[in-house]
């Protein structure tokens, strides 16, 4: 239903044509849409029926950001899907982060992967790096170095937006003596929400590897080169035919991702997750570009937007390589 | 065999290295590496020092004003210019045409162009590929029909290297029907301002410029401009693909792109450690290394028998492949090492105070992508298969 609604209503108002507007000019996302998403129950997908949504499950994640993978969506709803499963429901930011009158995004990155943000009581000073969705978000929940989390409000910090390589935008998020609000969950639930984060990112790559195979296949059967469609030859056949079992796996671990989200083995196959995500995405990413040739060069043509992307979930909330030391180290 | 370089040559080395440190302008080879793109003025900039020293065709006869260096001589060039970041020479009108001027055009035709190519007055480009004529490019289809001392030209070219800079292009053209499509194709020059031609500029996926699409409508074009017999242009274009294929495993792009990463490896931090004392990180480093070493042998012995030989032959296609995947591979583990750093579009107010990483590194997701372009371009690593299969293998 929720998946049938949001693909029309992406299909609608977010055709590839108006995507090189919006995705690359700031605030690198449109407004309206992310009204429309709100409005259409998205974000209560999110949130758990205590917290006044209907979802929240990993499988709840996991069809949502499929959608918004398979049309290339820069709409910033990683943060909410991520803050809803974990903020406590009587928390007052979680009803206006539901309806889309506020956004939300997390402030877990700092250069070097070690959270130096400092906290006094309820002053944090130090710096976030790379908070996506944050250049239009107004609240960020930041995580300091001694595990606190901290909803800390757009206009009370200094932000630097900017646009992202694949669309998008983001921002450095800078605190000096910058007040936040102590969010009370423990490190379990930071790291929860993490791993629902790897579930949404691992889903949308899904969404973005069906979108780039079924276009990719139609451009073999079309592009004609020596008479005949370049499909017809066997050496092209076998590579397409590889990245399609390679697109079954990553759906399959995404599957077992979702499906264990909130359980106690969410750890583990989230990491197996985003690792197996992180290896098939570049994969598929690079093979796509070369079997189209040049045309997937162009800035023009879809194709190259899908694979940017597909490409830089990699460097969202951990890459194949850390997720597989976390899964090496649990052998 | 003597797989080390000889005491000439390492000598040739030395000077090379003396020459580049003192005439090699600092304004330029930062802009090389920290990977924005150089301006038309930078490149010939570079050019003119070059040509001033003789060293600017490598590859052209002393007796045209050029270097008349060996293969293996162009390669260690090739390596000195990387490890400094020198800009790469463009190859258009010095390694494509000039060769073929020599080879095929008249006594007229080369002492009119030559010289203009070696003193910067000319900046060719190339018109071969079509919309839809790439891999198979014996099917295009931009036509040239006689009129009078004329040719009319109509058509379109595509994936057209810094056309933005050039005065001039050469051309394949279709001038005659029927039989093999290989079999009616000429080899046309053109002033770019002639009427009728229009130059597009085509957005690469990072943002980048640097191909174009040109444009031809009814096109007059002096049938004198024609290099070699009519109908005779496919064995032009064969020879000038195959000529200058020495560099065409990049190998010294190759060097250059793995210490940089070596470097930057050193300077970024992953788990709060530095990038390169992570294992597996470093044993990604180590492997392309590892195949970067045999690729510089696998290359130096093509050399080596193009030496004797002439040109080389198809072991070319050999490093083509291997070449573009190796410095592909080192992209991708210079974009890997960044982590969410990559992300930022590379814009000069992030190259300011506010950047994230070293400023050699801000271009580096964008290199990634716009260098997926190197096993596509200049033959698709499929069609050097093609031709390893039935070349080398015999199938």
């Amino acid at each position: 239903m929720l998946r049938d609604s949001l693909s029309r209503l992406l299909a609608d108002h977010a055709p590839f044509s108006r995507r090189a507007d919006t995705a690359y000019t700031a605030p690198f996302h449109d407004p309206e849409l992310y009204g429309q998403i709100a409005e259409l129950g998205v974000l209560a997908g999110f949130a758990p029926e205590a917290s006044g949504g209907f979802g929240g499950a990993g499988f709840d994640v996991m069809t949502i950001f499929e959608c918004l993978g398979r049309s290339l969506c820069t709409e910033p709803l990683l943060g909410p899907a991520m803050a809803l499963g974990v903020l406590p429901a009587n928390d007052p930011l979680v009803a206006s982060v539901i309806d889309g009158s506020v956004k939300i995004a997390i402030a877990n990155w700092e250069p070097g992967d070690v959270s130096a943000v400092g906290a006094q009581d309820t002053k944090l000073t130090g710096r976030k790096s790379v908070v996506y969705g944050g250049n239009s978000a107004d609240w960020f929940l930041v995580h300091t170095g001694d595990d606190g989390v901290f909803a800390v409000a757009a206009k009370d910090a200094q932000i630097l937006p900017f646009g992202m390589i694949d669309g998008g935008g983001a921002c450095e998020l800078i605190l000096d003596q910058t007040f936040g609000r102590l969010i009370a969950i423990n490190a379990n639930a930071w790291n929860r929400m993490l791993q629902t984060g790897l579930v949404a990112l691992c889903a949308e790559a899904v969404g973005l590897i069906d979108a780039l195979l079924e276009q990719t296949v139609e451009y073999l059967k079309a592009r004609k080169q020596f008479g005949r469609p370049i499909g017809a030859f066997q050496a092209l056949q076998h590579r397409v035919v590889d990245l399609h079992i390679e697109a079954e796996q990553a759906r399959s671990i995404t599957m077992l991702a979702a499906n264990s989200l909130h359980g106690t083995d969410a750890a583990m196959h989230t990491a197996m997750a985003k690792n197996l995500i992180g290896r098939v995405g570049r994969l598929v990413a690079e093979e796509t570009i070369q079997l189209h040739g040049g045309i997937a060069m162009t800035w023009e043509f879809p194709v190259s937007h899908y694979a940017k992307r597909l490409a830089m979930i990699d460097h969202q909330l951990g890459d194949s390589d850390m997720h597989l030391e976390h899964v090496a180290a649990q052998m | 065999m003597d797989i080390s370089y000889s005491a000439e040559e390492q000598a040739f080395r030395a000077e090379l290295r003396t020459f580049l440190k003192a005439n090699l302008p600092t304004e330029i080879s930062d802009t090389v590496r920290t990977g924005r793109g150089l301006t038309k003025s930078q490149m010939e900039t570079w050019h003119a020092i070059l040509n001033a020293r003789g060293w600017l065709a490598v590859n052209w006869p002393k007796s045209h004003g050029g270097a008349e260096w060996g293969p293996v001589q162009r390669h260690i060039f090739e390596e000195e210019c990387c490890r400094v970041h020198a800009p790469r020479i463009v190859p258009f009108g010095l390694s494509m045409l000039g060769p073929v001027l020599m080879k095929f055009g008249t006594n007229n035709q080369q002492a009119e162009y030559l010289p203009r190519i070696l003193d910067g007055t000319d900046w060719w480009c190339q018109g071969y590929s079509e919309p839809g004529a790439g891999s198979d490019l014996a099917s295009l289809k931009t036509r040239a029909v006689r009129d009078g001392s004329d040719y009319v030209i109509n058509g379109q070219k595509t994936w057209t290297t810094l056309g933005q800079h050039a005065n001039r292009i050469f051309c394949l053209v279709r001038t005659g029907e029927g039989g093999k499509p290989q079999e009616g194709i000429s080899f046309v020059l053109m002033d770019v301002e002639t009427p009728g031609i229009e130059m597009r500029p085509i957005r690469l996926l990072e943002g980048g410029y640097e191909v174009n699409e040109v444009f031809f409508t009814d096109v007059r074009v002096p049938v004198a401009n024609r290099i070699g017999d009519e109908n005779a242009g496919w064995t032009i274009a064969k020879y000038l693909l195959s000529h200058e294929r020495t560099g065409i495993a990049g190998v010294g792009f190759s060097m250059q792109a793995l210490e940089d990463l070596r470097a930057l490896a050193r300077t970024v931090y992953r788990n709060g450690k530095p990038l390169i004392e992570n294992p597996l990180f470093a044993a990604r480093i180590a492997e392309a290394a590892i195949d970067l070493e045999a690729l510089k042998l696998t290359n130096l012995r093509v050399l080596a028998q193009a030496q004797t030989k002439g040109a080389p032959g198809f072991e070319s296609s050999m490093l083509k492949i291997k070449g573009s995947v190796i410095r592909q591979t080192i992209n991708d583990l210079a974009r890997r090492a960044l982590g969410p750093a990559a992300a930022p579009f590379p814009s000069e107010e992030w190259m300011g105070n506010q950047r994230l990483v070293p400023s050699d590194a801000v271009h580096n997701a964008a290199e990634y992508f716009n260098n997926r372009k190197i096993s596509i371009f200049g033959g698709a690593n499929e069609i050097q298969r093609n031709i390893l299969a039935k070349h080398m293998l015999g199938l």
